[in-house]
């Protein structure tokens, strides 16, 4: 299958990228790896009129230590992230997430800001830069701003950007010295998680388990007051909203958040 | 709009349209058809080339993407007198294919992988074609010719 026609645009600078959705609204669409817009494309359900490539915009892929935070270019890969020594230094919880998302050929062409700025809820990296409480920051025709991600996820496939943002750097403070875990439920090799679990410390977040990302805040909370991990993570599926799906049905979902943080909490603590 | 990419060396100017996909622009323009076409949703890697020395779909990849790029398809492997790249060898000589179909992505990919990593363990192997689909041989084959093709460049 091949796309809807449209008129492709390549941007040569953020700010260009910004000049060129500005200049067709809400007909166009960023392309960065296309890993997630292509297929849409394919199938017909995403048919924009323009596409405005930011692939070559080679200033927004660095992986940059800022001393107390990590700085991450948004159109850096996959396979960067995953084979970058500051991050597996400073922030292994996102290293190795992205080393779980789909398979190699999709690592070399899917980028963070793709991933973070697509929307979907059974995403790996959305759940992760929650855990790790990451700032997001885009810029538009009136400049740039910084978005906490706890508040960048609105509803399913809908953020906090504006059709004419363009996501260009994520922020990660680095956390101190605390374990992590990444947990991800699939049935087959390349699927998206039908449950996913990102710990950091006793910050927990989950894949799957509602139309955006979430924190599990029953857990943390009950870690917070000195439960058991076997306890708190009883309390994963609290003020979680799980879809159906051809994989699993919500009841499933609610057990596999359950067992699945418990093994993040060992994991993380170990 | 016109799209310039050098497949296989050699440099292929072609004035496509703006959704051509590459698989489309090498079977199509180039007239490459070793690439297959497996899928509608990137999952099978049939279509799986070198873009820039990295295994990538090429059924999810614009032309206007990969231009200026070079592109290498299994077409490339092979040494200008015809002799098979040692990954082709051993996919021979390990049997690591039935109907032929998904070989030229998976050996694509397997050859991106032991660039990647050129002493895989088993189980790298194993994850390293997560992204290749087989509908006849149960990859025991295929995973056997990887490592043989890794101990072969390896004894080279
Ligand atoms: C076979 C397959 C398996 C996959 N498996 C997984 C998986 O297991 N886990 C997982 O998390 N993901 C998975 N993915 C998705 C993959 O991670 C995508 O690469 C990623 O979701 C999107 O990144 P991209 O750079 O390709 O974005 P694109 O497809 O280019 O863009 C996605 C969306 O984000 C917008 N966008 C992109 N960049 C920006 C930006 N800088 N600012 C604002 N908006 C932007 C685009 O307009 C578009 O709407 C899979 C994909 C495939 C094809
Ligand atoms: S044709 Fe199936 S992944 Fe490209
Ligand atoms: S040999 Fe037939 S699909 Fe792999």
């Amino acid at each position: 299958m091949i796309p809807a026609t449209f008129t492709y645009r390549r941007a040569e600078s953020a700010d260009h990228a910004v000049v060129l959705v500005g200049e067709h609204g809400d007909e166009a669409k960023l392309l960065a790896g296309g890993h997630s817009l292509l297929p849409l494309m394919k199938l017909r359900l995403a048919v924009p009129e323009v596409v405005v490539d930011i692939g070559r915009v080679r200033e927004l892929s660095f992986i940059r230590d800022l001393g107390d935070q990590v700085a991450i270019g948004a159109l850096t890969r996959h396979h960067d992230l995953e084979n970058s020594a500051l991050l597996a230094r400073e922030l292994p919880l996102l290293a190795h997430a992205a080393g779980q998302v789909g398979d190699p050929q999709v690592r070399h062409r899917g980028t963070i800001g793709g991933s973070l700025a697509h929307g979907d809820p059974a995403s790996d990296l959305p759940a992760v830069v929650l855990a790790l409480e990451a700032t997001l920051v885009a810029r538009g025709p009136n400049g740039t701003r910084e978005i906490a991600a706890a508040d960048f996820y609105r509803g399913l496939f809908e953020t906090a950007l504006e059709p004419d943002e363009l996501l260009t750097e994520v922020r990660v403070p680095k956390p101190a010295g605390a374990g992590w875990s990444f947990q991800k439920f699939t049935k087959r090799a390349i699927d998206w998680a039908i449950v996913g679990v990102a710990a950091q410390g006793d910050k927990v977040a989950l894949v799957n388990m509602g139309p955006t990302p979430l924190r599990a805040t029953a857990v943390e909370r009950a870690l917070a007051d000195g439960a058991s991990v076997e306890d708190a993570a009883q309390r994963a599926a609290e003020g979680t909203e799980p879809p159906a799906d051809l994989n699993a049905g919500p009841a499933f979902r609610e057990h596999l958040a359950r067992v699945l943080v418990r093994r993040a909490l060992e994991e993380s603590r170990a | 709009m016109k799209v310039t990419i050098t497949v296989n060396g050699e440099q292929i100017q072609d004035d496509v349209e703006d959704r051509t996909l590459l698989v489309h622009f090498l079977r199509d323009g180039a007239n490459l058809t070793a690439t297959n076409i497996g899928c509608d949703t990137t999952s099978c890697g049939a279509c799986t080339v070198l873009l820039d020395g990295e295994s990538v779909k090429s059924c999810t990849v614009l032309a206007a993407q990969a231009d200026g790029a070079e592109v290498t398809t299994v077409e490339g492997l092979a040494g200008p007198d015809g002799e098979l790249h040692p990954m082709q060898r051993a996919f021979q000589a390990e049997h690591g294919l039935q109907c032929g179909f998904c070989t030229p992505g998976m050996v694509m990919a397997a050859v991106s992988l032991l660039k990647e990593n050129p002493h895989p363990t088993e189980q790298q192997v194993r994850v390293g074609l997560e992204g290749n689909l087989c509908r006849c041989t149960g990859y025991h084959n295929i995973v056997r010719a990887v490592l043989a093709a890794a101990a072969e460049e390896e004894g080279a």
